[in-house]
């Protein structure tokens, strides 16, 4: 499967700050086919540092998709039944506008004159493009991580326009530790003086500040099981110790590695953009509880956790889980074991699977 | 089991059929009014509750404590819940459901009192079945062997029996009138027959429709 990203330019887009950002555009792609009723259109919403590619090989770059494991012919999301569409978050850097973007007032690209975003603005300019798709309703709205966030974003929002909901590893608000890791990131890239004051594009980006933020991200995405799993102790390419700050260790291997291929395809200030959007995210923000803030909710919902995952712990989900149930609304909700942590969603696929494809179908039957 | 018999009054058949391979099932599936809001507590794979959802159009929801049940249950469809009934059912509002269901259950959980009482609190009915610990070859096998008892009942050895709180027809109905429940109908069975006689000692398993008593709503 071949695909291809299309992009959309909108007029405006009102943030949830009181700002406007004019224009707008979003990249975007699609999976499968639309049906003549209209009804099996299904909205995959990436994690932070995801784009629109979710599945198939890209056209341009040869890579698969980052849910490829789960989007496709015969898959969880079945693109032989289901249209599945994928577009990259506001204030990203792969198409849609972020602060990378020019700023059509100066010329020259927004940098720190970016407004600040939300969940609630990504969302919005999601809804702007399936207006612009000519779907009305979605089938499900699912992701995991952020993608979780906005998929419950979205059940609020838009609760006419949502079927159903499958937020995976996800939370209504983030807690005191998930700020805290985002705020370890963002102050690296703004220590780094390459970052100078956001003003990089054209020179020498904040790549150490961003290596290292992404470092430290990756950590949080796994847990101690499957790191011990994965580098142990073992040395990288040395029979003992180097008595040096060289790299000693297959684990500091691998997370340079990383990080310096982030720096390759992700910009630092979308870095920090995206971050204080999750850290704003909480659903019951000026509602007396969660469950007040839950009341417009029509959809039904499946709520994945994973054991092992320690950023976006189960507590988390349950606690999602308990305030839709306390408003009698029809959820179903499961922990699932792995070992690998946070990125269980993007990796440990095979149960997930099951549980989406037994889950659409029952839903796609009772809407019809 | 395809017609449904009114809650009081008539004769019901001598002869119980299978509803997915169990008894209590088809009695559930019997008492269950059509349309209505359902919860079944420790619902395993979520069999039952397709069943009633496709034959009696009831809103189906379920409790389950393994993540593998949960799993396949909402693979069929059914929205359930991986978590405890001991102590899962405090978000629910009061009389959110018709029915709550207590399948084979009873006997498993740890709190059985604060189950039966929180039942009662989200659902407006509880249709409670276990098997009976009262029953003769359960007393016998106890008598001849002086040993934790092992039947055809309780095939368990007591070390591994998920049954931790035992219980007999005359212990459930003295519970239901501490807790000022009020019992509906109930139902004895033995193999596929109905008990009418004698069911604490020849009744394997009961089936209780209870509903808390007018003026104890508390």
């Amino acid at each position: 499967m071949i695909v291809e990203s299309n992009t959309v330019r909108f007029d405006s887009l009102t943030l949830d700050s009181g700002a406007t950002l004019a224009p707008v555009e979003v990249a975007y792609e699609t999976y499968g086919r639309l049906n003549a009723a209209r009804s099996n259109a299904i909205l995959a919403l990436h994690a932070f540092s995801g784009d629109a590619h979710a599945a198939g090989v890209s056209h341009e770059t040869g890579k698969p998709g980052w849910w490829d494991n789960m989007i496709g012919p015969g898959k969880g999301f079945d693109t032989n039944q289901y249209f599945v569409i994928c577009s990259n978050v506001l204030g990203g850097c792969r198409g849609t506008t972020g602060p990378a973007s020019i700023n059509p007032a100066t010329g020259c690209p927004y940098a720190m004159s970016f407004p600040v975003i939300t969940i609630g603005d990504m969302v919005r300019l999601q809804a702007m493009l399936m207006d612009w798709l000519g779907i009305k309703r979605l089938l499900t709205v699912s992701g995991g991580s952020m993608g979780g966030m906005q998929a419950l974003e979205w059940a609020v929002s838009y609760p006419e326009r949502v079927v159903s909901a499958i937020p995976i590893a996800a939370t209504t608000r983030h807690s005191a530790q998930q700020i805290a890791f985002n705020e370890v990131g963002r102050q690296a890239i703004m220590a780094d003086p390459d970052w100078n004051d956001g003003n990089y594009y054209g020179k020498q980006p904040p790549a150490r500040g961003l290596a290292v933020a992404r470092m430290v991200g990756h950590i949080t995405y796994m847990s101690d099981d499957s790191m011990r799993e994965k580098f142990g102790r073992r040395l990288r390419g040395k029979e003992d110790f180097g008595f040096g700050f060289d790299v000693d260790f297959e684990v500091e291997s691998y997370l340079r590695y990383r990080g310096s291929q982030f720096v390759n395809r992700f910009d630092a200030n979308s870095y920090l953009y995206i971050t204080k959007a999750m850290d704003y995210f909480d659903l019951s923000y000026r509602h007396a509880s969660l469950a007040a803030a839950l009341e417009p909710v029509e959809c039904r919902f499946l709520v994945i956790s994973f054991s092992s995952d320690w950023l976006y712990p189960s507590y988390q989900s349950q606690e999602t889980v308990r305030a839709l149930r306390s408003r009698n609304c029809d959820v179903a909700y499961v922990e699932l074991e792995s070992n690998y942590g946070h990125d269980s969603f993007l990796v440990d696929v095979a149960e997930q699977s099951e549980l989406v494809r037994g889950f659409l179908a029952s839903t796609f039957e009772k809407a019809q | 089991m395809s017609v449904q018999a009114p809650h009081l009054g008539s004769k019901p058949p001598a002869f119980v059929h299978d509803l997915l391979g169990r008894r209590d099932y088809a009695i559930i599936g019997d008492i269950v009014a059509p349309g209505s809001q359902v919860l079944d507590l420790g619902c395993g794979e979520g069999e039952l509750l397709e069943w009633l959802a496709a034959n009696k159009g009831v809103k189906a929801r379920g409790v389950e404590k393994s993540s593998a049940r949960v799993q396949r249950a909402i693979g069929r469809g059914v929205s359930v819940f991986q978590g405890d009934i001991d102590g899962g059912l405090a978000d629910y509002p009061d009389q959110t459901f018709d029915y709550v269901i207590l399948s084979q259950t009873l006997q498993e959980t740890v709190y059985p009192r604060k189950v039966l009482h929180e039942m009662l609190r989200v659902g407006k009915r509880g249709i409670v079945a276990f098997p009976n610990f009262g029953h003769w070859r359960v007393r016998l096998s106890m008598l001849t062997s002086g040993r934790a008892p092992c039947t055809k009942l309780f095939p368990y050895a007591w070390y591994e029996s998920p049954n931790i709180h035992f219980l007999t027809v005359f212990d459930f109905e003295e519970l239901a009138a501490l807790e000022g429940l009020q019992v509906e109908r109930r139902y004895f069975l033995a193999g596929h027959r109905k008990v009418t006689f004698l069911p604490n000692l020849l009744a394997e398993v009961a089936v209780f429709l209870v509903t808390r008593e007018r003026g104890r709503r508390d």
